[in-house]
């Protein structure tokens, strides 16, 4: 069974068709980077598969259910453009917040935890307002992990972020890889998503114009895929 | 018990936010205590005419200040797309929307309680009289002032007139509850319990906040996720 299935999936933004027709599949420890130019349809193909839209014809399925079942979405971590955290609140509030609302056991203790992976623990107290917006990227990456979540849907996670952001985001998803997690990212970073991915959708005016393997020679030279496949 | 918790976390979230921020209390708050004030200015009236137009005046400025309040509701959470984030969470959309609604329905509540004792110094009517009674018009009034700014609040986050269009959505179906929370509320000014001439308008406040409520319930999750 895919861990992420998109079958014939269609959204229409009136009249538009912002996708058409995509069938797409993630096999359950495998990372699937979606790339394409922008308006290609990787956000709005992500946020249907994550729950937050739903599409005018086609069905996705996570793990088997529907996004919006209450037991899928305790399996989905989402990254999206935003970071997703409260400004007013401070790290360890957020993280509380979140680690309820998921039904955590020691939701507080949990919190701590992710605080000190992701190098926040010393600012745990402070208001997010108040963080560099590297550390507020960190506390994203917390907020998406805090779960422990089998799949994990990222809308141009590297995008924006500091270097050390990008190496904290970069371990904790060759862990999650090793601990047989999968991952859908949407990227215009391409080293960084190639370095992971398994396999490869290009996205050409919300279609699908490759899905495949990720090569060794797509990783070594990451323009290859629009060069073949895309408009050039 | 799991959806107990879940409305109570959502609520107390929105409340220390809005607490450390100040940003629709103090608004709203200013707004009912300057149009108390000024209309006291504008209008010197007999005590009598005031207990008169007491509820009228009272429950409109509830509603005016009510709606700079609950647009801030789900308002609050684009910043850094943190809706997105609460409808990824696994809980139902029930649970987040009654949340938010309990916090706006302590905040509103207490900026009626403070526009109340601002009233009776500056109106010179003792609205205390009938207390007890007057604590449940104001809570059945102010659910429904609540439970339909919430819905609204959700349906126009993402409109960018979402300030303009929400007192235009939600007035003309408060309107079957701001009558019966003024005709209830009218007696009670006046120092009467409520008695056989107004009974009728109290089950249909309950009514209305029964029926609401359930709707809003219903479809909330179809407003979320669009």
């Amino acid at each position: 069974m895919s861990a992420v299935a998109i079958e014939g999936v269609w959204k229409y933004y009136g009249d538009f068709p912002a996708l058409r027709d995509i069938c797409l599949e993630a096999e359950t420890g495998s990372c699937l980077a979606l790339i394409g130019r922008n308006g290609a349809g990787k956000t709005t193909l992500l946020r249907i598969v994550a729950g937050f839209s739903r599409p005018g014809k086609g069905q996705v399925r996570i793990l088997g259910t529907p996004p919006r079942e209450t037991a899928t979405r305790r399996n989905i971590g989402f990254l999206g453009h935003g970071i997703a955290v409260y400004d007013e609140l401070s790290a360890i509030e957020n993280l509380t917040l979140y680690a309820k609302l998921y039904g955590l056991d020691r939701p507080r203790q949990k919190a701590l935890e992710w605080l000190e992976h992701t190098g926040l623990e010393r600012v745990r107290d402070g208001l997010v307002r108040e963080f560099s917006r590297g550390m507020r990227q960190r506390l994203a990456v917390a907020r998406a992990f805090l779960h422990d979540p089998s799949v994990l849907l990222l809308d141009e996670p590297f995008t924006a972020l500091d270097d050390r952001a990008i190496a904290v985001l970069q371990r904790l998803l060759r862990e999650g890889l090793a601990q047989g997690k999968t991952i859908v990212m949407s990227t215009h970073q391409l080293r960084e998503a190639l370095e992971l991915a398994s396999h490869v959708a290009l996205l050409n005016r919300g279609q699908v114009a490759f899905h495949g393997p990720c090569t060794p020679e797509m990783a070594s030279d990451p323009g290859l895929v629009y060069a073949r496949y895309g408009e050039g | 018990m799991r959806f107990a918790r879940q409305v109570l976390v959502i609520a107390a979230k929105d409340l220390r936010a809005e607490i450390r921020t100040k940003e629709a209390i103090n608004a709203s708050a200013a707004f009912a205590l300057v149009i108390l004030l000024l209309l006291s200015f504008a209008f010197d009236l007999d005590p009598d005419t005031n207990r008169e137009i007491a509820s009228g005046l009272l429950w409109l400025v509830f509603a005016f200040a009510g709606t700079l309040l609950l647009n801030r509701s789900f308002a609050r959470e684009l910043p850094n797309d943190c809706l997105d984030a609460l409808v990824a969470a696994p809980i139902p959309g029930s649970a987040l929307f009654i949340g938010k609604a309990l916090a706006n329905y302590v905040l509103l509540l207490a900026i009626e309680l403070l526009s109340l004792v601002v009233f009776g110094i500056f109106y010179n009517v003792r609205w205390t009289v009938q207390f007890g009674q007057l604590m449940i018009v104001l809570a059945l009034g102010t659910w429904a002032l609540t439970i339909m700014g919430t819905i609204f609040s959700a349906l126009t986050v993402n409109i960018r007139l979402r300030e303009v269009m929400l007192p235009i959505l939600i007035y003309p179906f408060l309107v079957p509850a701001l009558m019966a929370a003024i005709q209830l509320t009218l007696g009670l000014m006046k120092g009467k319990p409520i008695g056989p001439d107004t009974a009728s308008w109290l089950p249909m406040l309950i009514g209305f906040d029964l029926i609401y409520t359930a709707v809003s319930v219903v479809l909330v999750e179809n407003v979320l996720v669009g």
